[in-house]
């Protein structure tokens, strides 16, 4: 199956500066674990929501709403698209990565039906 | 030694609840068994390749290796439901499994009767079990292990089960539901190819040299017998078995990070997740296959399409652009380019399939190259290259033979030689949904004889 994880890290989603050269070289190591396992598909990291935009959709009124956007705990900073056998392989992994705040959201991707 | 602990071993998963309900009438304590069961399950999966490379290292086989990974299990099994999952599972895993070898070999060395020896044997042991060392090569013991389960002395379906049991960590049950073969077959196969490797004294090592390209290539072949097996299961009723890919994605994926510079590994990763691109589009909505040049396009993967463009580039960047599996994914990226199945550059696919005929000439690729000058010169030259092949041996029984020549002759307007080639063909094919659709298809010349 198919995973998306969400990095909903609180504040330092919106920090304008970037993490320590430690902690990237963490994360970095983390993610070539990842990868050599067979198990990442896509990474990649957003921009803070000051330079995102929001549409709302309101019958046929479409509303744009500028960033920044208040809820820094639901703010998603960064995401993986994950090939695991199940939600709990995804769990173990994520157990393991090198993070000490935030909350991080395995989702499964809606796929055709395997065997 | 240990044919009860790995019975244990799966006895204990698969009765293991399955997902993540929390039980209503059980108290807390079974619940948390429950969540440590799933987690093992998991941590097993992650770990298992990893511990059972790494204690074959030390033992010389991946017989033992195996056993004394699977005690490990056993002994995760009983302690962490009751005790919580340590805070590092693999350690603790290959800790357990370390003192198992220790044992192991005092226990050996005892009936060897080499008493003097014991002591420096158990000290070497214990220092090449070395939990901090443990890790420094996982790669090169990995390598080893796939190296190993796929050696030539097995026979194709040893090599397929056991590469699946120890690199995949699938249980016999797993596999067996896989190839839709009872799980006894799988347990035999396992257990034989574990003698096999014993008796032919193969040592667990990474080949060098001229050996490399021999034994790097049975890896490539099981890895895609895998892969073809899901991708158009040979039997059943599913046409597809995406599971089967996934895993042969996996190794393939994990092969390609352990030999980055191996175009013909680039190659295959490339080949496959290409031709996964297609699985969601492949199928209709009640399970009947439907063929490349009639599937919904918008269906594909892009992601999976531009995952294995990039491999190819990489296969074709280290100079592997002529290799079997680099041309085969050189083909399926011509499909894979293609907006619509009229913009498919036919052409350059007759000339890819002049290169794979070049390398390695087969009946099978022959055909696929009558197809391709089908729809690139036209029907008539396609059906003058197929019918040169009907009286090949090879192909006798082999249903694709049929089915194309059915196709070319329906395209010619010969609508009843094309029935009669569809119905041939679909007594020929063993999958089910796959007979279905030739059927049909004859039933399609049938209709259009009566209105022609």
């Amino acid at each position: 199956m198919r995973v998306l994880i969400m990095a909903k890290e609180g504040d330092q989603s919106e920090a304008a500066t970037p993490p320590t050269p430690e902690a990237m070289a963490e994360y970095q190591k983390f993610n070539e674990e990842l990868i050599k396992a067979g198990v990442v598909l896509e990474a990649g990291r957003l921009y803070p929501s000051s330079q995102s935009k929001r549409v709302r959709f309101d019958g046929k009124k479409r509303t744009v709403i500028d960033g920044p956007f208040a809820e820094t705990k639901e703010l998603v900073a960064g995401y993986w698209l994950w090939q695991v056998r199940s939600i709990d392989e995804a769990l173990e992994w994520l157990k393991r990565a090198p993070y000490d705040g935030g909350t991080f959201e395995i989702r499964e991707i809606l796929e055709f039906e395997g065997i | 030694m240990k044919s009860s602990s790995s019975r244990a071993f799966e006895g204990a998963l698969a009765i293991g609840p399955r997902n993540g309900d929390a039980p209503e009438g059980p108290g807390r304590r079974e619940a948390a068994a429950a969540e440590a069961h799933r987690a093992i399950e998991a941590i097993w999966r992650i770990e298992s390749a990893r511990l059972i490379a790494g204690l074959a290292r030390v033992v010389g086989e991946i017989g033992t290796a195996e056993e004394l990974a699977q005690d490990a299990l056993v002994a995760a099994l009983e302690q962490w439901p009751a005790e919580g999952v340590p805070e590092r599972p693999a350690a603790w895993l290959m800790g357990t499994a370390k003192h198992r070898a220790i044992d192991l070999i005092r226990r050996r060395k005892t009936l060897e009767r080499k008493h003097e020896e014991i002591g420096r044997e158990v000290e070497r042991a214990q220092k090449s079990l070395d939990l901090d060392a443990i890790g420094e090569e996982v790669e090169d013991d990995l390598l080893g292990l796939i190296f190993t389960a796929c050696h030539p002395v097995l026979s194709k379906d040893a090599r397929v089960a056991l590469t699946l049991r120890v690199l995949g960590g699938l249980t016999t049950e797993e596999i067996a539901r896989g190839f839709l073969v009872p799980v006894s077959t799988i347990a035999q196969r396992i257990v034989r190819a574990k003698r096999t490797l014993a008796v032919a004294h193969v040592r667990f090592e990474i080949p060098g040299g001229a050996e490399r390209v021999a034994r790097l290539a049975s890896v490539l072949e099981v890895i895609y017998l895998i892969f073809n097996e899901g991708y158009s299961a040979t039997a059943g009723k599913d046409w597809v078995r995406p599971a089967l890919c996934e895993e042969a994605l996996r190794l393939g994926r994990i092969l390609a990070e352990l030999v980055p510079t191996e175009p013909e590994v680039q190659g295959i990763v490339a080949l496959m997740e290409i031709q996964a691109s297609r699985l969601g589009a492949r199928v209709g909505p009640s399970g009947e296959p439907v063929l490349l040049l009639d599937q919904d396009r918008t269906r594909w993967d892009r992601l999976l399409i531009r995952r294995g463009l990039a491999a190819l580039e990489r296969a074709e960047r280290l100079g592997g652009a002529l290799g079997p599996y680099a041309l085969q994914a050189a083909i399926a990226a011509c499909h894979a380019r293609a907006t619509t199945a009229a913009e498919t550059d036919w052409p350059r696919i007759v000339a890819l399939y002049d290169a794979v005929a070049q390398l390695a000439p087969s009946p099978v690729v022959e055909l696929n190259r009558a197809v391709a000058v089908g729809m690139a010169f036209g029907p008539a030259a396609g059906l003058e290259l197929v019918d040169a092949l009907v009286d090949e041996p090879t192909l006798k029984s082999y249903h694709l033979l049929p089915a194309v020549r059915g196709d070319l002759l329906r395209k010619l307007g010969r609508s009843e030689e094309a029935r009669a080639e569809f119905e041939r063909a679909a007594a020929l094919t063993e999958n089910g949904q796959e007979r279905e659709l030739l059927q049909r298809r004859a039933a399609e010349c049938a209709a259009e004889r009566m209105a022609g």
